[in-house]
């Protein structure tokens, strides 16, 4: 019979006796909370992708001056995605007399392949999805095409040969995100009728795009094969390309999700940790007997190794399986309540967690395992003969080493599990030196008290090694659920403040010097409130530290940066909701006339340091000004931000256009329409659709952490379970040699309480400094929110982890209370 | 079996103290052998000694011919399993392990094909037939004594070590116990090394040892 055999019976044994059934549930909830939360968030990823996607009209975009080559799409449609091509141009729509710059999209039939359009018959109705594009000879036109020409359903208009009919009113267009800066009222129409109109000749100026959607990994295998592959001049954007605020936005979410995803495994990692030891000191007994009864150190190693392989892969399946179906629930639920299909999830999130599952076991199981190899035989002559190497605090780095291996390596965000990580270390290494310290000092003070007070301290004297353990796994545990319920309210709570109910919504630009105040005097008189007026002036970046900047240095994203001419401001006060991270703010001081302040993902991006000089050309002219500050953007705020902004001395000689941002409420269109009948000139630029967009992946985020809290709540209770029977057998003995003795049952009750609340008292602590540190330095340096930290997290942390601890405590040892001690004192031995 | 000047050495507050001091003895194929002594006076020190689950200070075993002092603790194993087996005054059987699952265990430590049929013979033997499919928390204090004499003994081992077998149970029951261990041995033509205090259990050996401090005071014949 081979060893394998041979193990794989004993585990069968081991298993119908209940021996493993801790251990294994301990793994198997482990691995369905981070199966169901990988999963889980996978799919809230891919849904907030796709929502996000509709402000595009695609997932994918190809953006050229030219005709893009046939070829592109004709793979796409191989691959099999859905692909159509879109053209836009400038032309002078007329009726009657009347005649306006109007920006013309002529798309394909399917357009758009994301989002919908919305079309109306008039402007009191909020439109609906139509079943097609404009029909030939139609066209449909925007609030300000009907505003200006002052049309109605069914008029004509004019583009250049021929006449269209104008079928709807157009109340929502995806594509209106990729032209949020054009100017002009918006006209849609059939590709196949731009030709009779005779607009588009040779030489003219016109944005082609190829619109691409379909599966994400295809999408994702598609855009790694064409962006090679494209002709200089063609950009591919997906939606984190084009606009920044859902780039923002996105990256946030996932940053919550993920954070959440990683306090399950740290939570499920305790309780593997701590349901493995206990594992471990079961079975040197009978690797005790194995070893007397003639089997040699390796061959009680491969044994026991069978069986925890065993147990490992058997409750690794189970948990993935639970997992699976948990998400699928939960996937139901949060999509019938947000109104969005999630994307199926992939298997291989499930496996990955069965497979994390299984490290985890081997983890924390393997180094104890190598421990038992040798437990002297002599111990079966002699019970308390321990191990030489016991469980050494050696062999679980090996094991903590190993999952912060598999942590980082799972971990969507490199510098969120290393902050997770760090913050589990510290808490880890303080609250074992901490816990050790306190023993000493109760060890100084104990000498008053009642006799349950003295016996709840001796209690944990006695074994302090299982104390400072008991404390340890309990803050970490404890931690984790303060953390995400910090990041559950007050972070998410931080995020939403940043974009409130009213968050500005509408954007208005090229607004000349001389119309600022009459500007600012109407947005009071209907609005009640006056945004501010950010000055800007066109610059293009021509050279840094005297170097000139050559777009062929840069990749994608930066080329196209300096490609083009930046909006740059002026001002003497910081806006309010920009951050300096290095640097000072050019203050009104002659010492800082000359200055720019960049903003510090640009700055990134472009390779700009502190102290760099940068030239800038503005309609020919150049100035040349060094940078004295980096700043912080709320890019997903929605107020007025720039990527530069410059000292007065240095910009308020060019000439300037001013920009503001205000909260429009719903049905006060009739503003818009006054403004650019007094102001021509001014742009309305529309961005509800991109806040409500924002909003509703803010909602989205915050159910998907409540419920993962759900489970991290469940993932702690088997923690406290866990962290509690650890020293069930000593506490047996304890109770029955006690109450052999004559101590009643309220007395034992007593001692039990003092020592379950220091222990949990001393947990709730170490959770709540470990909880505030993490927490602020996420908000700082991941999340980029303001968060100054919350007082309640200590009482909270101090008083959940004595009433858990005591209850739990309490609960999970009352059988010990009932036990007759002779027969408690006959199953020890 | 044969040892020759065996000595177990502690160190206890800076102070060595030898439990085993200088024992020599030797035990015949066949016979049965006894040893004695007051509580500490290092009687289960010397019987793990002498089954090569402990080392010596100095001094040497030697066990069917194989000199344990100079094996590894893997070849001791080994000898173990060929040689031995074993009784305790806390019978140590495995508690997540059925009567019969604890007798077969060291059968299938060494593969046997038939470890479920000899185990159950056995257990009939000591007659715990009806329940061989009980845990040990199932089992009364005499009843987990005869399963483990049935573990003992399934092997067929040349020598038989006993600790204490009668230790943790009444007088009646550790009698019936002790007259199914003799009744076994005989049956089996195994040695039989036992450490007990009670005297009249080391009546019934062939010879008495005496221990007192470690060391062997005094050789009694039957």
């Amino acid at each position: 019979m081979s060893d394998l055999v041979l193990g794989a019976r004993l585990l069968l044994r081991i298993l119908r006796a209940g021996e493993l059934n801790l251990l294994a549930m301990a793994l198997a909830l482990a691995v369905a909370a981070m199966a169901t939360v990988a999963l889980f968030t996978d799919r809230t990823r891919l849904a907030l992708e796709q929502e996000a996607n509709r402000l595009l009209g695609a997932d994918l975009v190809f953006t050229s001056s030219r005709e893009i080559d046939a070829t592109f799409e004709q793979d796409a449609r191989a691959r099999g995605l859905s692909a159509l091509g879109t053209l836009s141009f400038r032309s002078m729509a007329s009726r009657g007399d009347t005649t306006l710059l109007a920006e013309i999209t002529a798309v394909e039939p399917g357009y758009p392949l994301r989002g919908t359009t919305r079309i109306a018959t008039n402007r009191s109705q909020q439109g609906e999805a139509p079943r097609a594009i404009p029909a030939p000879g139609t066209l449909w036109g925007d609030e300000r095409l009907f505003g200006q020409l002052g049309l109605q359903t069914g008029d004509e208009i004019r583009l250049g040969n021929r006449s269209f009919r104008v079928a709807a009113l157009l109340t929502q267009d995806p594509s209106l995100t990729l032209s949020i800066f054009g100017m002009g009222p918006r006209i849609i129409l059939r590709e196949d009728d731009v030709e009779s109109t005779g607009l588009l000749g040779p030489g003219s100026r016109a944005v082609h795009r190829l619109l691409v959607a379909g599966e994400r990994t295809k999408v994702e295998a598609y855009r790694a094969w064409a962006v090679p592959r494209v002709q200089s001049g063609v950009r591919v954007e997906g939606v984190r390309d084009a606009r920044p605020e859902i780039r923002n936005a996105l990256e946030r979410s996932e940053r919550f999700m993920s954070l959440a995803a990683l306090t399950a495994v740290a939570l499920a990692t305790v309780a593997v940790m701590l349901t493995a030891r206990r594992f471990q000191q079961r079975q040197q007994d009978v690797c005790a007997m194995l070893r007397c009864l003639g089997a040699g150190q390796w061959r009680v190693f491969r044994l026991q190794l069978v069986q925890l392989v065993g147990v490992g892969v058997v409750a690794s399946l189970i948990g993935a399986v639970g997992g699976y179906a948990g998400q699928a629930v939960l996937g139901e639920w949060l999509g019938s309540m947000v109104g969005i299909v999630l994307p199926q999830p992939g298997v291989a999130a499930a496996l990955r967690a069965a497979a994390l599952g299984l490290v985890l076991m081997l983890s924390f199981g393997l180094p104890p395992l190598f421990a038992l190899r040798s437990v002297p035989a002599l111990r079966v002559l002699r019970g308390d003969v321990v191990t030489a190497s016991k469980s050494g605090a050696g062999a679980y780095l090996v094991g903590i080493a190993c999952v912060a291996g598999l942590v980082l390596w799972h971990a969507s965000d490199m510098r969120l599990a290393v902050y997770v990580l760090l913050g589990c270390l510290a808490t880890l290494a303080c609250a074992a030196a901490l816990t050790w310290l306190c023993l000493r000092l109760l060890n100084a003070t104990s000498a008053g008290g009642g006799v349950s007070w003295r016996y709840g301290i001796a209690s944990l004297r006695r074994r302090p090694l299982g104390t400072v353990w008991q404390v340890v796994a309990l803050s970490l545990g404890l931690a984790a659920v303060l953390t995400l319920t910090l990041i559950r309210s007050d972070l998410l709570d931080a995020w939403q403040g940043n974009l409130p109910a009213d968050a500005p919504n509408r954007f208005l630009i090229n607004i000349q010097p001389d119309q600022v105040e009459s500007v600012r005097g109407m947005l009071h008189a209907r609005l009640g409130s006056t945004p501010d007026f950010y000055p800007m002036v066109r610059a293009r970046l021509v050279a840094i530290n005297g170097a000139a900047v050559d777009p062929r240095q840069y990749e994608d994203r930066a080329r196209r940066l300096v490609e083009r001419e930046f909006n740059v401001s002026w001002a003497s006060m910081l806006p309010g909701h920009n951050r300096i991270t290095a640097g000072t703010w050019h203050a009104s001081s002659t010492a800082m006339s000359n200055s720019l302040s960049v903003e510090d993902g640009i700055a990134r991006t472009l390779g700009i340091k502190l102290g760099d000089r940068l030239t800038y050309d503005v309609a020919g002219e150049r100035f040349e000004a060094p940078v004295t500050s980096l700043r912080k953007v709320e890019w997903d705020s929605f107020r007025v931000n720039f990527f530069v902004i410059g000292s007065s001395a240095l910009l308020d000689k060019y000439p300037a256009t001013y920009i503001t941002s205000f909260h429009l409420p719903p049905r006060a269109g009739e503003l818009l329409n006054e403004l650019v009948a007094h102001f021509p000139t001014v742009v309305v630029i529309d961005v509800a659709s991109l806040v409500s967009q924002v909003q509703s992946m803010i909602a989205q985020v915050s159910r998907a952490v409540t419920f993962i809290f759900v489970f991290t709540i469940a993932a702690g209770i088997l923690v406290l379970y866990a962290g509690i029977v650890a020293t069930h057998d000593e506490r047996m003995r304890e109770v029955a040699i006690m109450r052999t003795l004559g101590a009643n049952r309220t007395q034992v009750l007593q001692a039990y309480t003092t020592e379950f609340a220091i222990v949990g008292a001393l947990a709730g602590l170490f959770a709540a400094a470990a909880a505030s540190a993490l927490g602020f330095a996420l908000a700082r340096n991941l999340l980029g929110l303001p968060y100054a930290g919350d007082p309640w997290v200590w009482l909270l942390g101090i008083v959940v982890g004595v009433i858990a601890v005591c209850s739990a405590g309490i609960f999970f040892t009352r059988g010990v209370l009932a036990t007759p001690p002779l027969t408690s004192l006959r199953q020890l031995t | 079996m044969e040892a020759v000047g065996l000595v177990k050495q502690v160190t206890s507050d800076g102070h060595a103290l030898n439990i085993v001091d200088n024992v020599s003895l030797t035990v015949f194929p066949g016979e049965s052998v006894a040893i004695v002594g007051v509580s500490g006076s290092g009687k289960s020190t010397l019987l793990g000694l002498l089954a090569g689950l402990d080392t010596p200070s100095a001094g040497r075993v030697c066990l069917d011919g194989d000199d344990l002092s100079s094996m590894s603790e893997d070849g001791r194993a080994a000898v173990r399993a060929r040689v031995l087996g074993f009784v305790f005054q806390s019978f140590q059987l495995l508690p997540a392990y059925t009567a019969i699952e604890n007798v077969m265990l060291p059968l299938e430590l060494v593969r046997r094909a038939d470890a479920r049929d000899a185990a159950r013979e056995l257990l009939d033997r000591v007659g715990l037939g009806q329940r061989i499919n009980h845990y040990p928390k199932q089992l009364s204090g005499g009843e987990q004594q005869r399963v483990a004499l049935a573990r003992a003994f399934v092997t067929r081992p040349k020598l038989l070590l006993a600790d204490e077998p009668t230790g943790n149970l009444d007088s009646a029951t550790g009698a019936n116990i002790v007259e199914l261990m003799f009744e076994l041995n005989r049956e089996r033509g195994a040695t039989l090394l036992l450490v007990t205090h009670d005297e009249a259990i080391s009546r019934r050996c062939e010879r008495t040892l005496r221990l007192a401090a470690g060391r062997l005071v005094d050789e009694a014949l039957a």
